[in-house]
């Protein structure tokens, strides 16, 4: 019963440090759809130079481990005298991770859009920059969701990392309150189980804006030819 | 017939790496006017259509809308340029996440500026043209080809276009659909509307077009009137293929 009551007398601390983990995570998440999904459009349509840049990006940010990034992160803010907050550090080198990752979720969505979207909104008379916010984005977000919804929960669990910088988030909190008490079983099972919950939750909602934003009879082409 | 000149295209080429794909290519359209672009397939009559509306490059040629030069390095102006030149696409190209009234619509609004009301009522009297009105509400994916082909015309029509360009407009349908779009078509050439389309719909072709262009490898071979490329003592190019598509 001891562990129970540990884990009980833990537990306020550790779900306000759930807030501390959906901060980080939803600020990565952020950043990487706006970015992501800018890299993507340049992917897809940039010049040759832009595609170059974006493609030296994500192979730097799918190259290096996240632990390193994060050091790595750590030491910039240092060396650039920017205020060495482990939340904000941890937003910033989540956020440009996750960017690497969600460019190519877009970039996958864009490519499989029906082939001449483009080419019908330009014959209309619309700018590129029209058409891309008016008929490819539309079409390529609702097609990204079942990859985003898998983004987030690699993301929320890539977040427990950010501890090493002192980021108060659910496994700082846990691991504080372990080296305290001995009560390493009963406290992991318990962060594992909010890491758990919040999965399911997140993920059981974009499963259901997918439903609701899904066009009659509209899947991507390769989903058709099935 | 009206000789008011609407689209004038001189020396149209094109070649992708050695390979010539056009090669000065010039046809002129007058109001009203309804031109057919016929030919083996890899003619290069899409190219010639898409060159038209700069939606492919082509390496020299002029374009001159109602007299006046386009000037397609600009954007600005290609794009103006583009909504005066409408086009129909063998594929149809709907915008497959919207309905068939927004398909209609968008363009209405993000091109021509009109509010959400004004553009849904310009784009039902297009729909209600076509015979739509009651798919109004359906995306693409829930129309038939033929529906979706009329869609694509009620959202070239709605931009008011100077001409229409037409690439196989009934290719990619079922036989028993094909009437459909070209009712669509004939009430068009009817109410004077200039086109230049390609097709192979050779009856179709000699019950309205004003003229017949041949095209063959990149070049255009013969241009005439109907009767004259493919009437009864006629020594044309334009008839032996016509004889050979017959004896199929």
């Amino acid at each position: 019963m001891h562990s129970l009551s540990v884990v009980i007398g833990a537990l306020p601390s550790i779900l306000s440090g759930s807030l501390v983990t959906l901060g980080i995570v939803f600020a990565a998440l952020a950043i990487g759809l706006v970015l992501g999904l800018f890299f993507a459009i340049l992917q897809v349509y940039g010049r040759s130079w832009q595609r170059a840049l974006i493609h030296i990006y994500i192979w730097f940010f799918r190259g290096f481990p996240i632990l390193v990034l994060l050091f790595l992160g750590y030491g910039l803010f240092v060396a650039l005298s920017l205020p060495v907050q482990p939340f904000l550090i941890s937003c910033v080198v989540l956020g440009l991770t996750s960017t690497a990752y969600q460019s190519q979720i877009f970039r996958g969505a864009i490519l499989s859009l029906r082939p001449g979207q483009m080419k019908a909104a330009r014959a209309l008379g619309m700018k590129d920059s029209q058409a891309i916010r008016s008929i490819i984005i539309p079409q390529a977000l609702r097609l990204s969701i079942p990859g985003w919804s898998n983004e987030y929960s690699i993301l929320l669990k890539d977040s427990a990392i950010c501890f090493v910088l002192g980021t108060q988030d659910i496994m700082a909190r846990t691991a504080f309150a372990a080296a305290r008490t001995h009560e390493h079983l009963a406290l992991y099972a318990c962060a594992g189980a909010i890491y758990f919950v919040l999965t399911l939750i997140i993920v059981k909602i974009l499963a259901k804006l997918e439903k609701r934003l899904h066009i009659p009879g509209y899947t991507s082409v390769s989903g058709e030819a099935l | 017939m009206n000789e008011q000149v609407i689209l004038e295209v001189k020396d149209i080429s094109l070649s992708v790496g050695p390979k010539s794909i056009l090669s000065h290519c010039s046809l002129t359209l007058h109001k009203g006017e309804l031109k057919v672009l016929i030919g083996p397939s890899g003619a290069g009559k899409s190219t010639l259509l898409q060159c038209i509306n700069v939606l492919t490059q082509a390496d020299s040629g002029q374009i001159l809308l109602e007299g006046r030069e386009v000037m397609t390095q600009n954007a600005k102006e290609l794009c103006c340029y583009r909504t005066k030149v409408g086009m129909i696409f063998q594929d149809f190209k709907l915008f497959d996440h919207l309905t068939a009234i927004e398909n209609v619509s968008i363009a209405l609004r993000k091109v021509r500026g009109m509010s959400k009301e004004e553009a849904k009522k310009r784009a039902m009297q297009e729909l209600e043209r076509v015979n739509l009105a009651e798919q109004r509400e359906l995306y693409p994916a829930q129309l038939s080809g033929g529906q979706k082909q009329r869609v694509a015309f009620a959202r070239a029509l709605a931009m008011d276009p100077l001409v229409l360009l037409l690439d196989e407009p009934t290719s990619a349908l079922d036989p028993e659909l094909v009437g459909e779009v070209l009712a669509v078509i004939r009430d068009l050439a009817s109410g004077g509307m200039t086109m230049i389309m390609a097709t192979h719909q050779m009856d179709f072709i000699r019950a309205i077009s004003s003229e017949i262009i041949f095209m063959e490898n990149g070049h255009i071979v013969e241009q005439g009137p109907p009767e004259s490329l493919l009437g009864e003592n006629a020594q044309s190019r334009t008839k032996q293929f016509y004889n050979s598509l017959a004896s199929v």
